[in-house]
C-alpha cells in the first residue's frame, strides 16, 4: 500500500483511489473530427518518470483531484484539487 | 565490423552424447554479441521475444539478411524473462483467435524449427467458472470461439475436479468449483529458450545482435525516419520497427507521437519447488488468479495488474497479497509453501486489450505493442506479421485488423470481457 494525500482528506490509502488519466487533457470542440476525438479518447502521453495525472477519491469524499507523480519511482510530488 | 559467425552445432540427442563425453568442450557460443554497423536494411527496437523472433521472420521469410536488434539491456530480461510463460488462443473476436491460433501453432513446430527445446508443453489450461453466471458467459464464449476454429471445451465441475484434484471440492467454499472452459492445446514453455532459440536462429542467418544499445532518438529526414541515435552512435536503416511493450508511449514520445496505451505493472511469483502435484494451468476469472507448475517443480502464480500507471518493475505488495489469498482458497494445501521470488514487468495495456501493429504516424517507423498481459503467447506470430510489415510496407493478412486507425474507425476489438488476461 501507498499513502496519497487528498486535498480534501489528508493522507489516505492509495486503494480509495481510482485513476483517471492524464491531467492535461483538453476535451475538444463538438464539431472535431474523428481523428481528434480518437486522440482525445484513447490516445495518453503515460509518461516514464514525472506525470500529472487525474484521480477520483472513489473511496473518499469522491472528488476528482490531480496528482503530480513519479511513475518510476512512484514518489508523490504534489497533489491539489481538480484545476479546470 | 563483425566477422562471420562460427559454424553452430546442431543441438541433439547425439551431440549432447557426444559431449557429454568430450566433457563439453565442443560447444560454440548460440549466438554473437555485435558492435552495430553503420546502417541496416532494418532495425528492430527491443530484444525480446517479439523483436527476435521479427528479426528470425525477416531473414528467414522475407530473405533479409542486414537486420539488426537493438537492445537496452540483455536480450529477454524484460517481460520476456518475467512473464509466466502461457501460451493459448482461447480468445472471443474471430481476430484475435486467428493471430493467437497461429501463434500456438508455430510453437507446436518451434523447437524443430528452431532446433532448440523451447519445453512447449501442452498440458492444456483451465479456466474455472465458480458461479452459474460464469458458466453461461463461458459457454457464450466457447460457442464464438468454436466458431473460429478453436479448440475449446466446457467441462462439468466432475471434469474440472479431475484436471486439478487438489482445487478445494466443498460446494460452500469461497471459490466453488461449478466447471471449467478447458483448451488442451494451450499450455507453458521455456520463456528464456525462446528468446534464447530465436535469437541463435536469426544469429546464424546473419542478424545482428547488439545488446546495450538504447535508443535515445529518431534521426529524421525529410519527415521521415531514417536513423535511431543511440548510446553507441547513429545507425541508419530503411525501415525500423518497434517491439519495446511497456516502453512504446517512451519511443512514441521520442518519435513525436502519442499511442493508446497505458503502462502498469503485472507482477508473478514461484514458489519452493515440489513433487509433480499439478498436470495443467489454473486460471479463475473471477479473481484474476491462476497458477501452473515448471518443470523445475516450482509453483508459478500470477493475477491481475496492480491498479496504479507504473514504469517501476515490481509489484505492490497489496496484489500479491491478494493473488495468494486467492490461489490459498482455492488451493488449501499450497498455504503451507514457501514463496522463493516474486516481480514484476512493465506491460503496455491498450483500450481494448488488443495489439498495436501497423504504420506509426512517422514514416519508416512501424509499431508492435499493446499485447499487454500476454505478448508471451504471442511471439511467433507476432514476430511472423510484424517481420510481414517490415519487409513490405504493408499489413500481413492477420495484422490489418490491429492498425492503429482502429479508434478512430471505431473498430475496436474488445478483448477486455474475457475474464483471464494471460
Amino acid at each position: 500500500m501507498q499513502v496519497f494525500p487528498c486535498p480534501f482528506c489528508g493522507e489516505r490509502p492509495d486503494a480509495e483511489f481510482r485513476y483517471g488519466g492524464d491531467a492535461r487533457k483538453a476535451r475538444p470542440a463538438r464539431d472535431c473530427s474523428d481523428a481528434e476525438w480518437a486522440q482525445y479518447m484513447h490516445f495518453r502521453a503515460n509518461t516514464r518518470g514525472e506525470s500529472l495525472e487525474l484521480w477520483l477519491h472513489a473511496a473518499g469524499c469522491g472528488r476528482w483531484i490531480e496528482i503530480r507523480r513519479d511513475t518510476a519511482s512512484h514518489v508523490v510530488i504534489a497533489t491539489e484539487p481538480m484545476n479546470r | 565490423m563483425s566477422a562471420t559467425p562460427p559454424r553452430k552445432s546442431h543441438y541433439s540427442a547425439w551431440s549432447l552424447l557426444r559431449e557429454g563425453l568430450r566433457g563439453q568442450r565442443g560447444w560454440t557460443p548460440a549466438w554473437t554479441d555485435r558492435d552495430p554497423d553503420p546502417a541496416y536494411d532494418v532495425i528492430v527496437i527491443g530484444g525480446g521475444g517479439h523483436g527476435l523472433a521479427t528479426a528470425y521472420y525477416l531473414a528467414r521469410t522475407h530473405g533479409i539478411r542486414r537486420v539488426a536488434v537493438l537492445e537496452k539491456g540483455w536480450i529477454g530480461g524484460g517481460n520476456t524473462g518475467r512473464n509466466t510463460t502461457i501460451i493459448r488462443s482461447n480468445y472471443f473476436n474471430p481476430q484475435s483467435a486467428a493471430l493467437y491460433d497461429l501463434s500456438v501453432r508455430l510453437y507446436e513446430g518451434l523447437s524443430r524449427e528452431l532446433n532448440y527445446n523451447i519445453m512447449f508443453s501442452q498440458r492444456a489450461i483451465m479456466e474455472i467458472a465458480h458461479t452459474d453466471a460464469d458458466l453461461e458467459s463461458m459457454a457464450r464464449a466457447a460457442n464464438a470461439m468454436r466458431i473460429s476454429g478453436i479448440d475449446i471445451e466446457l467441462v462439468d465441475r466432475r471434469e474440472a475436479l479431475a484436471m486439478a484434484p487438489l482445487m478445494d471440492a466443498s460446494p460452500d467454499c469461497r471459490w466453488p468449483v461449478r466447471g471449467a472452459l478447458v483448451q488442451r492445446r494451450g499450455g507453458t514453455a521455456r520463456h528464456d529458450a525462446v528468446a534464447w532459440g530465436y535469437a541463435r536462429a536469426a544469429d546464424t542467418l546473419g542478424v545482428h545482435i547488439i545488446q546495450g544499445c538504447e535508443v535515445q532518438g529518431f534521426e529524421i529526414e525529410a519527415g521521415r525516419a531514417v536513423g535511431v541515435r543511440t548510446n553507441r552512435g547513429t545507425i541508419r536503416a530503411g525501415r525500423i520497427g518497434m517491439a519495446v511493450a511497456g516502453n512504446s508511449s517512451v519511443l512514441a514520445e521520442l518519435g513525436g507521437f502519442r499511442l493508446p496505451l497505458q503502462s502498469y505493472t503485472l507482477q508473478a511469483m514461484v514458489s519452493e519447488p515440489l513433487e509433480p502435484c499439478l498436470h495443467t494451468v489454473v486460471m479463475s476469472t473471477s479473481n484474476g488468479a491462476y497458477v501452473s507448475q515448471s518443470d523445475k517443480g516450482e509453483l508459478v502464480i500470477g493475477g491481475n495488474l496492480d491498479r496504479n500507471p507504473s514504469y517501476a518493475q515490481r509489484g505492490s505488495f497489496a496484489v500479491t497479497q491478494s493473488v495468494l489469498s486467492t490461489l490459498v482458497e482455492m488451493f488449501p494445501s499450497f498455504a503451507t509453501l514457501k514463496l522463493m521470488r516474486q516481480w514484476g514487468g512493465t506491460v503496455d495495456a491498450s483500450p481494448d486489450n488488443s495489439p498495436l501493429i501497423g504504420p506509426t504516424p512517422l514514416p519508416g517507423l512501424f509499431l508492435n505493442c499493446g499485447w499487454g498481459t500476454g505478448g508471451f503467447k504471442a511471439i511467433p506470430a507476432g514476430g511472423t506479421v510484424f517481420a510481414h510489415l517490415l519487409a513490405t510496407g504493408n499489413h500481413h493478412p492477420l495484422s490489418a485488423a490491429f492498425d492503429l486507425s482502429r479508434f478512430t474507425t471505431g473498430a475496436l476489438i474488445d478483448e477486455s470481457h474475457a475474464g483471464v488476461q494471460h
